[in-house]
């Protein structure tokens, strides 16, 4: 018993235990996606999801190949992309709640009124 | 030893503050415990030593996106009201795929990964080499794609004032 926690507090982080945790956060952000109607919950787990896969990106990158740097740039450049995509989901939601007074997904069954 | 504790104290902060985004109730509360999620994604960063990464998802991530967030649900929200979540088969639909999912790529995970750990030493990554790095035109170098994020974000700004003017 001692063993086993002096090796579960002793020397580096595994990689699987960064996967792992990345895994969960990412099926949250599935679960999240196909469980919510408001508009703004589903780009919330959007962002959950895209958030997993830059820490995979970045663990890679760290574990795997310490000395290179493509997992860390990829990471940076997803964080910008997911910025404008943010901006751009939340400038088209705020034109349908204009229109339709509403952002759930129910009330969206029309592109034009 | 120190390294450790602090990635589980981040690993359950992200845990439980994941579960907690995707099931709330109020979307205002929703949207903070995502906020949580993300400074604690920034400190596993900082725990990987990647200090820059830090400084961006605090800047961007923590600061930008979540704003947005808080203005849109401000926008969009009358306070108190209780977001309408799917029926419950669906739900119980949604949760049984997200936990096959969990449990399939942690198999993969478990049986696979841990036989290409190497040992990680003790890397720092200067500033310098990060400037050469994103400034460079040679191989493994980044110049390029920062210009496009460059266009790709007046693009969007340009894209997000015209879809959101009044007519």
């Amino acid at each position: 018993m001692g063993d086993i926690l002096t090796n579960f507090f002793t020397g580096t982080v595994p990689i699987e235990a960064y996967l792992g945790l990345s895994l969960i956060m990412f099926f949250c952000g599935v679960y999240g996606f196909l469980t919510r109607k408001n508009m703004l919950m589903i780009l919330i787990s959007v962002e959950l999801m895209l958030n997993a896969a830059d820490i995979n990106f970045a663990v890679f990158n760290r574990y795997l190949y310490p000395g290179q740097l493509e997992g860390f740039y990829f990471s940076l450049f997803t964080i910008a992309i997911a910025a404008c995509e943010t901006a751009v989901a939340i400038a088209i939601i705020i034109n349908i709640y204009r229109n339709l007074k509403s952002v759930e997904v129910d009330n969206l069954n029309q592109m034009k009124e | 030893m120190a390294e450790k504790i602090i990635f589980y104290i981040l690993g359950a902060i992200i845990a439980i503050f994941s579960i907690m985004a995707v099931t709330s109730k109020q979307i205002i509360r929703s949207a903070t415990y995502l906020l949580f999620v993300l400074i604690a994604t920034a400190g596993l960063y900082l725990l990987l030593g990647y200090n820059y990464l830090f400084a961006v998802q605090i800047a961007v991530y923590a600061g930008g996106v979540m704003v947005l967030f808080i203005f849109a649900i401000s926008f969009t929200n009358r306070p108190g009201e209780k977001v309408h979540g799917e029926v419950p088969v669906r739900k119980l639909i949604a949760g049984t795929t997200a936990a096959a999912g969990v449990v399939f790529c942690g198999y993969i995970i478990y049986r696979n990964i841990r036989k290409v750990t190497v040992l990680v030493q003790q890397y720092n990554l200067s500033p310098q080499k990060l400037g050469e790095t994103l400034m460079g035109t040679e191989k493994y170098q980044y110049l390029l794609p920062f210009e496009l994020i460059s266009i790709l974000l007046l693009a969007c700004i340009v894209g997000a004032v015209m879809i959101a003017r009044k007519r």
